[in-house]
């Protein structure tokens, strides 16, 4: 069967789900004080980006940002080919910040569940909140975002894209049948 | 890229494709060292022994701080305290271990080859920690490594390495290493230290210092390895000293920004004077750190996927 590409979300949807998002952000913390992004590798680095842009366009100040490779907690080592590592990439402490974590897209749960194990790994944050863009369902362990751009019920063996364009700006989002 | 080597037997064997792999892979292992908690979970649940039939302080521990920093356990055993000095031989050895389960042997040996030949008759993945005049891979690489870090790239350096090379198995590690990625190697050493033929892996012979280590980027020198009776192919070693130990004069003549390298253990004095060991230009304790980072890279690429080939 033919595969069958729909767009979601454009650039001007992307960007309402992430002004949104920015307002939430800041409304659930009350500003920004001890508030830091970190994005993971790769895609959710992309979008922490952005969301710090829209922050400091709201409250006029720039978020610290960081971001964080998870290749190193994976739980599939032994079935994986691909054996790229990135780097995690965080210059400030976390010990009692509030962290909001985001990715592009939320599936099983086991990506966020190996970034939170990353982050204890280099202190001891507040909290840990999770800001998504797509939440397409199939959960494996007990992960709930905090922020969704949007809700996308999905069966498994779709596929979600993102794509970015070359400065690294979230352009479309797509559903691929 | 797909990264498929079961084995690290030797820099021979692998492409430059491979060794830039490993080394981008090394620069992400590098941050754990910096960290509080210096741990991340990666290896968790493998077993990793190291097997040193040889003497060696900084690769073994450089290996087990590696393994341990990712979490596997990790089990030394040396030749002196093992089965070895009750006339096992290294098969018999190599099968009892392996009938323990161990995933990697990280292992040294004084004969040349020695990997290989436990490579072909046991299941989990080798790495070779030196072994005798053959290669060192893990040192080449932490070289080319500490080499990037400081002129920021490899290709196109002249780099010199002088002293002992005849039983220098660093030298052939990094004369493949440094040739695979584009770098220009220049060996000097006494005649009774150049083995014949040497140049056909890739370097120009010098007979003298000076002109080997000439508007060099990179001067690494070696050590006279008195345990391979190096001692015994020179006059003596104050003579070896004046004729090829490094010197602050000598290494006016490299590059005014060159740095000198050394894989350790340095006898000071003999193949470069004190001054230089503690002066501006050397990096060897980088050499040193890098090494972890190298290390757990090595240790993390032959532990990953089905996927890997079974030779």
């Amino acid at each position: 069967m033919a595969s069958e590409t729909i767009e979601i979300l454009d650039l001007a949807g992307i960007n309402r789900a992430l002004t949104r998002i920015a307002h939430e952000i800041l409304e659930h913390n009350r500003g920004t004080e001890n508030l830091v992004l970190i994005g993971i590798r790769t895609g959710g680095d992309y979008l922490a980006a952005e969301l710090q842009k829209k922050i400091a366009e709201i409250e006029g100040v720039m978020v610290p940002l960081g971001t964080v490779d998870i290749t190193m907690y994976r739980d599939d080592l032994g079935s994986r080919s691909n054996l790229s590592v990135g780097k995690t990439d965080i210059r400030f402490p976390l010990g009692e910040k509030q962290v909001v974590l985001v990715d592009d897209v939320l599936f099983t749960g086991r990506t966020i569940r190996a970034a939170m194990d990353a982050l204890v790994d280099l202190g001891r944050p507040l909290n840990i909140q999770l800001a998504i863009l797509i939440d397409r369902g199939h959960r494996e362990l007990p992960i709930r975002p905090d922020y969704i751009g949007r809700n996308l019920p999905t069966s498994r063996n779709e596929q979600i894209e993102v794509e970015f364009d070359e400065q690294n700006i979230p352009t479309s989002v797509s559903l691929i049948k | 890229m797909d990264f498929k080597q079961k084995h690290i037997l030797g820099i021979e064997n692998l492409t430059a494709e491979e060794l830039t792999f490993i080394l981008d892979s090394a620069e992400s292992f590098k941050e754990i060292s910096t960290r509080n908690i210096k741990k991340v979970p990666t290896l968790r649940g493998k077993t990793i022994i190291n097997l040193f039939f040889e003497a060696s302080t900084r690769t073994r521990t450089s290996f087990e701080i590696a393994g341990k920093r990712l979490s596997a356990d990790t089990v030394n055993i040396s030749a002196s305290g093992s089965s070895v000095v009750k006339g096992e031989t290294l098969e018999d050895t190599a099968k009892n271990i392996e009938a323990m389960h161990p995933d990697i042997i990280v292992m040294r040996h004084n004969a040349s080859g020695a990997c290989q030949y436990l490579a072909e008759r046991l299941d989990c993945s080798i790495i070779n920690a030196g072994d005798g005049m053959h290669e060192h891979p893990s040192q080449a690489l932490l070289d080319a490594f500490t080499i990037r870090q400081h002129k920021g790239k490899i290709a196109g350096l002249t780099v010199a390495i002088v002293g002992d090379i005849t039983h220098s198995r660093v030298v052939r590690s990094n004369i493949y290493c440094l040739n695979k990625l584009g770098a220009r190697v220049r060996i000097a050493g006494p005649g009774t230290m150049l083995p014949p033929g040497i140049d056909k892996l890739g370097c120009e012979v010098f007979n003298n210092l000076e002109d080997a280590i000439r508007d060099a980027d990179v001067v690494m020198m070696l050590r006279i390895q008195r345990e391979r009776q190096g001692a015994t192919l020179i006059p003596s070693v104050r003579e070896y000293s004046r004729f090829f130990g490094l010197n602050e004069a000598k290494l006016k003549l490299a590059k005014p920004d060159a740095i000198v390298m050394h894989p350790g253990p340095i006898n000071r004095g003999v193949e470069m004077a004190s001054s230089v060991v503690d002066g501006p230009q050397n990096v060897i304790l980088d050499q040193v750190e890098n090494g972890v980072a190298v290390r757990m890279a090595l240790l993390y690429l032959v532990s990953g996927g089905d996927s890997l080939q079974n030779d």
